[in-house]
């Protein structure tokens, strides 16, 4: 695909690198790339393709901007807030490169679309945020026989690798089995530093161009950790799994399957705040409890540092981790309403709870999130 | 054997180090040693540590894989943000 005058203008700094070059900025005109997922890696892996001048860019994610994705993800801003972030993104992509084609697909990516959204794209990029679309983002590479670029994130760590499936191992091949739900926490739940998808979107961002470019090594067998704390960079040499059930020598998957029923949560990392209609209540009703003759007993299973954000007065602090140890410290015989920021790690906690023997709990329904909506005005939500 | 063994991302959190060492018997498997740091860090769930890349001296390696005099072993969980 030959470059106009205005391109080779635009293109001046990578025309001058000889692994570049015209042929090379041609190649990148002439490719495609889906990203799934706009939001902390998707941001930056977008920006710099399109800056980059990759031809066609598509775009997977069904979710609305929030003023609390700001703080990582770069491609929206405050003006976009409530938008659809495909929409968001798409401005922004064309606004830095008007000469490039943006796709957008405001829909989740499931078993159902994901091979005819993936099947026109040279190379899939990985910026999901959650458990199920990860396996379901890997298969999908494996069975339609392309490059999938990894990318995954946690507070300050973060892995990036290029898994293909042909050349070696896949996300299966390291990671064959899910954690069991609740094990490892979402960034909705655990935080995670603002800069770090953009390190590891940048790297996913770099690796997606050399593939297109074929020059230099790719991840491909190797995983990248990062530490920002360490400010560390290690590689672990992989191999393909032998066993491994999509890509192995008697692979048994040849079609995508139920991710969620798989992996045994959502496909998505908003935190859903219920333990069940019957464990649940809701932030208006225990205003109404607290003020009356019998009050429950306040369990705020957060994390200690999270109290000077807000707090309900009166409430016991036991951090989810430190639950299962400090039983005794409670009365089974009293009624308790357990709480965390948003209902997610609360319900955990009531499911150990109820494990435990005790049986007059509830979870606050939203977490102290939905009691600063919806009773206490005064108090943020984060 | 003296073998030094690393920990990642939540399990740093779990254990309250980077980094440890640990007596090992020759012949001793990646299983073995999970096991032992199970028993060791009361936080580790054993669960969680069945899910971890296991890397020995940066390659990745397999529950049976045996673990050589003087390895450096890594762990990392897997991560779902994004």
């Amino acid at each position: 695909m030959p470059l106009t005058h205005e391109e080779i203008l635009r293109y001046s700094r990578h025309l001058l690198i000889p692994e570049v070059g015209l042929n090379g900025q041609e190649k990148l005109k002439a490719a495609s790339a889906l990203i799934i997922g706009t939001g902390g890696l998707g941001s930056p892996v977008s920006l710099y393709l399109a800056a980059a001048g990759v031809g066609r860019i598509g775009l997977v994610d069904y979710d609305s901007v929030d003023s609390s994705n700001l703080q990582r993800q770069i491609v929206h801003g405050s003006s976009t807030v409530g938008k659809l972030k495909v929409e968001s993104a798409r401005a922004r992509l064309l606004d830095l490169n008007p000469g490039i084609q943006v796709d957008t697909y405001n829909v989740p990516f499931t078993a159902a679309n994901a091979l005819e959204i993936a099947a026109p794209y040279d190379i899939l990029i990985d910026g999901t945020d959650n458990f199920p679309t990860r396996y379901l983002t890997n298969d999908v590479a494996v069975l339609l026989g392309k490059a999938l670029v990894y990318g995954s994130i946690y507070r300050f760590d973060g892995q990036a690798s290029v898994f293909d499936a042909r050349r070696g191992p896949c996300y299966r091949c390291l990671f064959p089995e899910p954690p069991p739900p609740g094990l490892v926490p979402t960034c909705a739940e655990g935080g995670v530093l603002g800069i770090l998808p953009g390190t590891i979107g940048t790297i996913q961002a770099t690796e997606a161009l050399k593939l297109i470019l074929g020059i230099g090594d790719a991840l491909i067998g190797r995983l990248l950790l990062y530490n920002a704390l360490d400010m560390s960079f290690d590689f672990v040499n992989l191999r393909k799994n032998p066993a491994c059930r999509i890509c192995g020598e008697n692979a048994e998957i040849k079609e995508l399957v139920d991710y969620e029923a798989f992996c045994g949560v959502p496909g998505h990392d908003h935190e859903t705040g219920t333990a069940g209609a019957e464990w649940d209540l809701v932030a208006p009703e225990l205003a109404r409890w607290l003020t009356g003759e019998n009050p429950p007993l306040l369990l705020d299973v957060r994390e200690p540092h999270e109290l000077a954000i807000s707090a309900l007065p009166g409430a016991l602090n036991i951090p989810l981790g430190a639950l299962a140890a400090r039983l005794s410290e409670l009365d089974s015989a009293r009624e308790m309403v357990v709480f965390c920021k948003a209902g997610t790690r609360s319900a955990r906690a009531l499911e150990l709870l109820v494990s435990a023997g005790f049986q007059r709990v509830k979870n606050l329904r939203g977490g102290i999130n939905a009691w600063a909506r919806e009773v206490d005005l005064s108090l943020p939500v984060y | 054997m003296k073998t030094k063994i690393l920990f990642f991302a939540t399990l740093r959190d779990k254990t309250g180090t980077r980094a440890t060492e640990v007596e090992l018997a020759p012949g001793a498997t990646l299983a073995n040693l999970k096991e032992m740091l199970i028993a060791q860090f009361p936080a580790l769930d054993a669960q969680l540590m069945q899910h971890c890349l296991a890397a020995i001296n940066h390659e990745y390696r397999f529950d049976a894989d045996e673990i050589p005099a003087a390895a450096e072993i890594a762990f990392f969980p897997p991560v779902s943000g994004g």
